[in-house]
């Protein structure tokens, strides 16, 4: 079974090649749907597998940056990626990315970080989790009262409409964003990225997981181009990250190509399947996804603060982790199986 | 409206408590770590890879820039051949909905 064992070159380490390539499956299935990287599902993996920390996050950006470029070109087909806005959001996502990283070097000179940090990261969840669950209950709260005053429900109708307020705002210059359909002052996006860029600095995250809810709640963008443009801003700040990782030695290069090879297969499988469920289908699973994320991260927490329980609780996190990866894969896995097979019978009507 | 900025200053009065705790004794911080590739026990594309890692960290750094899109690239077209081979509509989507 020798040949089921690679050895990294960088590393120094053998580890179980066909692990990394079904990660790189279920995390790229993931990302290619909700528009994120994937940092957080792919630290645990990789711990399982063996994989030392230290190339870990170098890995992961590295192998996100490929991901997130197929899922890209995929979202782009479908039209769910505005260029225009994603390259406006680059120049705010790096400011802020670069004045967090600062902020996180400073608050390390001085003294313990690392729990600030993860406090921050269970707040910020805690209220992306309640954006998209009082979302759900308010658009689910209108189309009741739509319902019984016995109209038809509008498809296009949302929950919370924050946007609107945003929009509200002309500064110049204004500018239209075709693929969103929207039209807003070009400050709303450098200002939301600066500051989703700000935190994912001082997180040491990718972003995706805040972005892609600031980009349907602040900036008012569909579900599905929220996903796509993320994807854009993911794969340039990825192939970034990935240059800037490697030079500091901390890239296992040929751990990220077997983890690509499953993670673009994923990626594609994820992507296709955003045609088939609806935008508030998306905002629901994602919603559970940054739940699951936040449980994580306490037990994480747990494990630092009661030392006796610490090897349970770090399992307990890591294999909630791998658990949502698992059963959200197979549930977008099976919406795309349900999704094409629909597809199929309706073309052969 | 008056209920979305009570709930930012809840926030930042959160933040606000929550600050104290970056003024903990100061930690010493770890110095930067040189890693090195051990090649004696790898052979062939791994050898090279591992050699070239220790040789130019910006030699291996462009590598990986370009080799992930193409692997991307590459395996993404497959999965692409495999869909469009099942009849998959890979262009088109119903009309945005939120």
């Amino acid at each position: 079974m020798d040949w089921l064992y690679v050895l990294m070159p960088i590393s120094g380490v053998t580890i179980f090649w066909p692990g990394l390539i079904i990660l790189g499956v279920g995390v790229g299935i993931i990302g290619g749907f909700f528009g994120m990287g994937g940092a957080w599902m792919v630290t645990p993996g990789l711990n399982i597998l063996g994989f030392p920390m230290a190339f870990a996050i170098g890995t992961d950006i590295a192998h996100m940056a490929g991901k997130s470029l197929i899922s890209t070109m995929r979202h782009g087909k479908f039209g769910n990626v505005d260029y225009k806005l994603g390259l406006i959001m680059l120049v705010g996502t790096i400011v802020g990315f670069e004045v967090g990283a600062q902020m996180i070097m400073w608050l390390e000179r001085m003294g313990n970080v690392e729990f600030v940090v993860r406090v921050l990261y269970l707040v910020l969840l805690g209220l992306i989790a309640w954006m998209v669950f009082a979302d759900v209950a308010k658009k689910m709260r209108k189309d009741r009262e739509t319902r019984a005053r016995g109209e038809a429900v509008d498809a296009l109708s949302t929950g919370i409409e924050w946007h609107k307020t945003m929009h509200k705002i002309k500064i110049a210059p204004m500018v239209h964003f075709k693929a969103a359909g929207i039209t807003c002052t070009a400050w709303l996006p450098i200002f939301i990225s600066f500051l989703t860029g700000w935190i994912a600095g001082i997180l040491g995250i990718g972003g995706g997981l805040i972005r892609m809810p600031a980009l349907i709640y602040f900036i008012g963008c569909p579900t599905h181009v929220a996903v796509g443009t993320d994807l854009f801003e993911v794969m340039i700040s990825g192939l970034y990250g990935a240059f800037t990782y490697t030079m500091k030695g901390r890239t296992e290069l040929v751990a990220a190509v077997i983890m690509l090879v499953g993670a673009a297969i994923g990626a594609q499988v994820g992507t296709v399947a955003t045609k088939y469920i609806k935008g508030y289908g998306i905002r629901i699973v994602f919603g559970l996804a940054v739940i699951g994320c936040a449980f994580s991260i306490i037990l994480k927490l747990l494990a630092k603060e009661i030392p006796a329980h610490a090897t349970l609780l770090n399992n307990s996190s890591t294999t909630l982790v791998l658990g949502l990866v698992f059963g959200m894969s197979l549930y977008i896995t099976v919406k795309m199986i349900q999704g094409v097979k629909a597809e199929l019978a309706a073309k052969q009507k | 409206m008056k209920g979305i900025w009570m709930k930012i200053n809840m926030f930042v009065i959160t933040m606000c408590v929550l600050m104290p705790q970056s003024v903990l004794a100061a930690a010493e911080k770890a110095s930067m770590v040189v890693i090195v590739s051990d090649t004696r026990g790898v052979t062939g594309i791994l050898r090279f890879w591992g050699q070239l890692y220790n040789e130019s960290h910006l030699y291996f750094s462009l590598l990986t820039i370009v080799l992930i899109p193409l692997v991307g690239l590459l395996f993404g077209t497959l999965a692409d051949f495999v869909m469009k081979g099942i009849g998959i509509d890979l262009e088109h989507r119903e009309l945005s909905e939120h």
